[in-house]
């Protein structure tokens, strides 16, 4: 019996031992040490010349905080987080909308999803037209009086709405995916629930606020965390649109990018021990507001 | 209460359907908008892509004009193909996205059996080191992933963007899922027939989830294939195998590039994605948590 146990674990490792051996090596070991790299000096040279990192302790983290680009960097990517209530609140609704028993919804869910499986590249190319000066966006604001032909700009190469326009783009690429989370949370609030307050005279509005809004809350929450999280991170949006440049004026320059652009993506100059500690800090702005949600959650736990 | 007179209840039921007429009509002016707002770009790309530019005077802003194009070509997909080599990057997206896709879905089916159906002192460990990827700060881990995949020699290789991506969390669990959903007489009926365990994984286990894998497949192909900033780092060294995702806005950097041959890329790019999506869509409309979206 005791060969028979040995044997098993033998072959449960051997099993795993892919999995965890890749995990290891490209999950593990770069966030350990990646954060060590924080506390050291390490640049591109000292790469080529075959030098190891210099333990320099908090320098860089000291740098990093003092640094005006990151500090523009953290509040643009804090800026971006506007994105969130916004982006689910909307998704609720459209899921509330594609929710009704009419005829077509299953082509209008599948329609709302084609965003989701859009590349971001892709996303770049096609929205930067509409962004141009001569671009859709500005042309639809004509046609509603919303603009003279004087006014138009390029929406991505004016430092007032450059972040709003990249944001615009991360929120279509969004709604459908949120959507079809809230679907299935929809699937939970009986029916009668909704027409006892229609028969009391609640418009669709007062409907939303009053009874989707407060049942919704606890899968509100969860997608709003997952949404904070990814907002925090945004860096591929800034590189497609951008180029990794952050500009205008570094209006768009976030976060992730000042770690991006301290490492693989100015190679030349690239300050490893920079980079590691901006990620560093990101993280930990990263667990403070995962922190918050999670307590929010906790009192909504503990009130049903 | 007031007795309704039946004029009265006339009134209100044919207020309540005009009501509910204006509402749905309401619903589906508002569902048509979003609509809209979803698919406009892919619109609006597709007929820039077909628009033929030999026609004088076309240009894409010339609204509403340049979206119904008056004259119909394929050649813009021609000349991507044949003067930008587009060729060449959609057959890299295809090898990286083959690699990865069967590279996640063995990595995951064997390391799901162990943990779902198998008793072995450290199981508990390995599971929660598993879960705690979900919450690492990963994002910084590109930084030391090139420098790893240099000292392996693998940095600017189809392996290097590869292997890092393909033991993931997300692909273990759903695995794990379909396992512990299985019949546990199945596997015991197996074992006395004296199957060894490689054996039970194979002709039990994986055909009976079939389902799991296709979704796990489909989502990792879709992810996969629309990559940009892993791949983009990975090959840093070598532009040979870009993947279409960077390669078309590196098209798109060049000075003085041709619109309508970007447009036609996008399209080439996107159609893949589209009919993978249209044919898997229930996959994809039953909410799993797949790739996290800002």
């Amino acid at each position: 019996m005791k060969r028979q146990a040995l044997t098993t674990t033998l072959i449960a490792y051997a099993f795993l031992a892919p999995a965890l051996v890749l995990m290891g090596l490209f999950t593990f070991y770069p966030v350990f040490y990646g954060s060590y790299l924080g506390f050291t000096d390490y640049t591109v040279a000292d790469l080529a010349s075959g030098e190891g990192p210099r333990w320099v302790g908090l320098k860089n983290l000291e740098f990093v905080l003092g640094d005006p680009l990151f500090q523009t960097g953290l509040l643009n990517s804090l800026k971006y987080l506007l994105v969130v209530p916004v982006l689910q609140i909307a998704s609720l609704a459209v899921a509330v909308l594609v929710n009704q028993k009419l005829p077509l919804m299953a082509f209008f869910r599948v329609g709302y999803y084609i965003p989701v499986v859009t590349s971001i590249s892709l996303a770049a190319v096609m929205w930067e037209w509409i962004f141009q000066k001569e671009g859709f966006l500005n042309w639809s604001l004509q046609l509603l009086n919303l603009m003279n032909a004087e006014g138009r700009f390029n929406w991505l190469l004016n430092e007032h709405t450059a972040l709003w326009a990249i944001m615009l783009v991360t929120f279509w690429r969004g709604f459908g995916y949120y959507m079809v989370l809230y679907l299935a949370g929809l699937q939970s609030i009986p029916a009668e629930l909704e027409e006892a307050a229609t028969l009391d005279g609640a418009t669709a509005w007062q409907r939303f606020w009053l009874i989707i809004v407060p049942l919704m809350r606890p899968t509100l929450l969860l997608c709003s965390l997952l949404s904070t999280i990814a907002a925090l991170r945004v860096l591929e949006e800034i590189i497609v649109f951008t180029g990794g440049s952050g500009g205008p004026l570094n209006s768009t320059y976030t976060a992730l990018l000042y770690v991006y652009n301290k490492s693989w993506g100015n190679m030349l100059n690239a300050n490893f021990g920079v980079a590691g500690a901006a990620g560093l800090l990101l993280a930990l702005v990263g667990f403070a507001l995962s922190y918050l949600n999670f307590r929010l959650t906790r009192e909504e736990r503990s009130e049903r | 209460m007031k007795p309704v007179s039946p004029q009265d209840a006339a009134r209100l039921r044919a207020r309540a359907t005009l009501r509910k007429g204006l509402h749905i009509a309401l619903s589906y002016a508002l569902l048509l908008a979003i609509l809209g707002f979803a698919i406009f770009p892919f619109l609006w790309t597709l007929a820039i892509s077909i628009t033929d530019k030999q026609a004088s005077g076309i240009s894409i802003y010339d609204f509403p004009k340049s979206l119904f194009p008056p004259a119909v070509t394929l050649g813009n997909f021609y000349e991507v193909i044949t003067k930008l080599s587009l060729g060449k990057y959609f057959l890299n997206s295809v090898i990286i996205t083959a690699l990865t896709v069967a590279g996640t879905l063995v990595v995951s089916a064997l390391a799901a059996y162990p943990l779902a159906r198998l008793q072995f002192p450290g199981r508990g460990l390995v599971f929660g080191a598993i879960v705690s990827t979900l919450v690492l700060p990963t994002e910084i881990a590109f930084i030391v992933n090139v420098l790893t995949l240099r000292d392996l020699g693998l940095l600017g290789t189809y392996a290097g963007v590869v292997l890092p991506l393909i033991a993931t969390a997300f692909g273990i669990f759903l695995m794990r899922q379909a396992y512990l959903a299985i019949p546990g007489t199945l596997m015991e009926a197996a074992r006395m027939d004296g199957a060894s365990e490689l054996q039970i994984l194979w002709r039990v286990m994986i055909p009976l989830s079939v389902p799991s894998l296709t979704a796990l497949g489909i989502f990792t192909l879709v992810g996969t294939w629309n990559a940009f900033f892993w791949p983009s780092v990975a090959l840093l060294t070598n532009d040979e195998l870009l993947p279409m995702s960077v390669a078309i806005l590196k098209l798109k950097g060049q000075f003085n590039y041709d619109v309508f041959n970007v447009a036609a890329g996008a399209m080439i790019m996107m159609i893949p994605v589209l009919v993978v999506f249209f044919l898997a869509q229930r996959f994809f409309m039953r909410g799993l948590e797949g790739a996290v979206k800002g």
